[in-house]
């Protein structure tokens, strides 16, 4: 899952940043307002974090800007200022969540989890689709109830492909949902993992869609 | 006295009882005075109708004495008032009235005398009648004389008496009313609770209290602004707080939750720029509450600009050892001027640091100066990115930090600058240079007193100023702090 950060305080940022990335997150990360409306313009996130006080303005002017291009991406605000009415302001705007610093990191994960399964339409916290099973909150994914070992890319992959059974996901989405900017992606790296993951989990899993991207088998097959 | 209600009662009461004392004793002297003129006049005037009755011979002498001289008057307590003798010049006694002692009224022979007789004084006017050769005695006993002024004056006084208790519970009342907006007021403040600071109202209050009120008003207003202006800051550094303080648990966590050597000690570094930012906001908002409250040293000390300047450079250097470093201009040692050093320092210290922490290492920041109409300007040049234009309005507001921050950066440092450069009586102007980085001046009003050659004063430094002394107690302190 891909996640946009915006904090400004750099320590706070790097500990999201790579926390979020232990977490299974694919974060990225800004500290203005103008750098952040640039980013959910450009890319697609599966989820934002937000902090109200930025050096440029108000978190809350990000989110208006976001809800009035009718985006959905469910926003997670993340402030110092959490007084009730802060709380009832944010959430007006169309936050999703609030939580107040300072937070538990795992309650941050924890809460993006629910927003984008929410988001997904699912209510269950786990994904399944025919004998496979996938955690998303313990990374864990077994096949037949038996455990399967991924990496945290493999992981990723699947778990984007069994958020929405049947729709195809090209390439590059997948390496939008894989990589922050920072990170240089291989040509082939999609193609590497997608690989590794049939050997794992069996034929008849993943289907490619030629010149299309991947799927989740469908049913016929 | 504590009260004033007392106070001006009793103050009441004694002008009171004084003029009222004066007053009898006036009447007093003055009755008794007339009283004397009156009976004196009548002691002339007897004296002389029984002379002339003699002379006439329709007294005879001899028999003259057998009847009172003057028909005694109707009030019991002022009969026999007057006694009459009549001596022949031979010293017999020819005749005497009724209450008249046997022994001569009088020596002299002639006009008024007193004499004490049987222990009474009289009043005696003596007329000596040549053609007989007899000599007219009438006297007064003053025991009756004084009994007389003494009912006239017991007469006053006795009334002002009963009436004394009146007027003291009128005088006590009309103080009481007098007074009564006081008491009002008093209650008013007496019955409001401690954290209650509006206003007294002061419509219909009498101008003696006016002023009372308007200064309580005032100063009501000014403890409520600057409670207010407490609470704020209180507020506005808890939430200030809150940011470093989440990301020193979130990297804590990621310390925690990861296996992998390289994001633990990334995570431990994190840590220490934290804790590290976190303690420089922690006595940077001492320092502002410092200069804000000004409880520094508020006397002005002669101080060299070079020896602080040098001071505040080396503690820098050795609080930021990887940042740029400080030059300080030769010309500031020939400087000295008449500040308060610490808020100076205070001035100096955030703008010296914030121009170390935004230059590039390799470029050292310049502390320059430069003289002014009335004072000097302290300049300090850095070679970062500068504040951009439409920031730089803002950025002495406390707390706020644009977009070319550091991870030290709390938004305090030019709040304190801007405030220490404001209590000095000078100011602060901050500007983007033309040729890139970021230049800060503090203006100083103070004229410099020295212009000495530096060497010379260099030699002479210790005699010349008791400040070395004081700057090193209070950079040592500074030093403690870290």
């Amino acid at each position: 899952m891909r996640v946009l950060v915006v904090e400004d305080d750099a320590v706070l940022m790097n500990g999201l940043q790579v926390g979020l990335g232990l977490a299974g997150f694919t974060v990225d990360a800004v500290s203005t307002c103008v750098d952040a409306s640039a980013a959910l313009r450009s890319s697609a996130f599966d989820a934002v974090v937000l902090d109200l006080m930025l050096p440029d303005g108000s978190g809350l002017d990000v989110l208006n800007e976001l809800r009035g291009r009718a985006v959905g991406t469910p926003v997670l605000l993340l402030t110092a200022r959490d007084s009730i009415p802060d709380r009832i302001a944010g959430l007006d705007a169309g936050a999703d969540d609030y939580l107040g610093k300072p937070f538990d990191l795992n309650e941050v994960a924890a809460r993006l989890r629910a927003l984008t399964r929410r988001g997904n339409g699912g209510a269950s916290a786990c994904r399944i689709w025919r004998d496979l099973r996938l955690d998303p909150a313990t990374m864990a994914v077994s096949k037949s109830g038996e455990g399967v070992r991924l990496s945290r890319r493999e992981f990723s992959i699947l778990h984007a492909l069994m958020e929405r059974p049947g729709q195809i996901l090209s390439k590059s989405q997948l390496e939008d949902r894989l990589y922050g900017w920072q990170e240089d992606v291989e040509s082939n790296t999609i193609e590497v993992h997608i690989h590794n993951l049939r050997q794992k989990l069996g034929p008849g899993v993943i289907e490619t869609v030629r010149g299309v991207g991947y799927r989740l088998a469908e049913d016929s097959i | 006295m504590k009260s004033i209600r007392s106070r001006l009662f009793m103050i009441l009461m004694i002008t009171t009882g004084v003029v009222w004392m004066s007053a009898i004793a006036w009447i007093y002297l003055s009755t008794r005075a007339e009283v004397e003129r009156v009976l004196d006049a009548r002691l002339i005037e007897a004296a002389r109708m029984v002379s002339s009755l003699i002379t006439s011979q329709e007294i005879d002498p001899k028999r003259a004495a057998q009847i009172p001289a003057v028909e005694p008057t109707m009030h019991a307590s002022y009969d026999r008032q007057l006694s009459c003798q009549i001596w022949a010049l031979d010293g017999t006694l020819v005749g005497r009235s009724d209450a008249a002692p046997a022994t001569p009224l009088s020596d002299a022979q002639d006009g008024f005398s007193e004499t004490l007789i049987g222990g009474e004084t009289w009043r005696v006017y003596a007329v000596v009648n040549t053609d007989l050769g007899m000599r007219v005695l009438v006297g007064d006993n003053m025991r009756v004389r004084d009994r007389l002024v003494a009912d006239v004056i017991r007469g006053l006084a006795l009334p002002a008496l009963l009436i004394l208790p009146i007027l003291a519970g009128l005088i006590w009342l009309s103080v009481r009313k007098g007074l009564g907006p006081l008491n009002n007021m008093a209650h008013a403040l007496e019955t409001r609770s401690a954290s209650d600071l509006s206003a007294l109202p002061d419509v219909d209050t009498p101008s003696e209290i006016k002023p009372v009120i308007r200064s309580l008003n005032g100063l009501f207003g000014r403890v409520h602004a600057a409670r207010e202006r407490e609470r704020d800051f209180t507020a506005f550094a808890a939430h200030e707080l809150r940011t470093p303080i989440a990301g020193l648990k979130t990297q804590a966590q990621v310390a925690l939750g990861s296996e992998d050597p390289g994001i633990r000690a990334n995570a431990l570094r994190q840590i220490v720029v934290g804790v590290d930012r976190t303690s420089r906001l922690m006595r940077q908002l001492t320092d502002l509450t410092n200069a804000e409250r000004g409880e520094t040293d508020s006397d002005n000390h002669r101080v060299n600009l070079g020896k602080l300047a040098s001071r505040l450079a080396d503690d820098i250097r050795q609080h930021y050892p990887g940042a740029a470093l400080l030059e300080i201009d030769e010309k500031l040692h020939d400087i000295d001027l008449d500040i308060d050093p610490s808020l100076f320092m205070l001035a100096t210290r955030n703008l010296m640091e914030n121009a170390v922490l935004h230059s590039r290492v390799e470029s050292p920041v310049h502390c320059g100066m430069r003289l002014e109409g009335d004072g000097v300007a302290l300049t300090i040049d850095d070679s970062g990115p500068g504040i951009p234009e439409d920031e730089l309005p803002k950025v002495c507001e406390r707390f706020y930090r644009g977009r070319n921050k550091t991870a030290m950066g709390s938004g305090l440092g030019l709040a304190i600058a801007d405030l220490a450069a404001k209590r000095l009586g000078g100011s602060l102007s901050l500007k983007n240079r033309p040729e890139g980085g970021f230049r800060a001046e503090l203006h100083l009003n103070a004229a410099p007193s020295s212009t000495t050659p530096r060497g010379e004063f260099r030699h002479n430094d210790g005699e010349l100023s008791p400040l070395p002394v004081v700057a090193d107690a209070k950079g040592d302190r500074l030093a403690h702090e870290r």
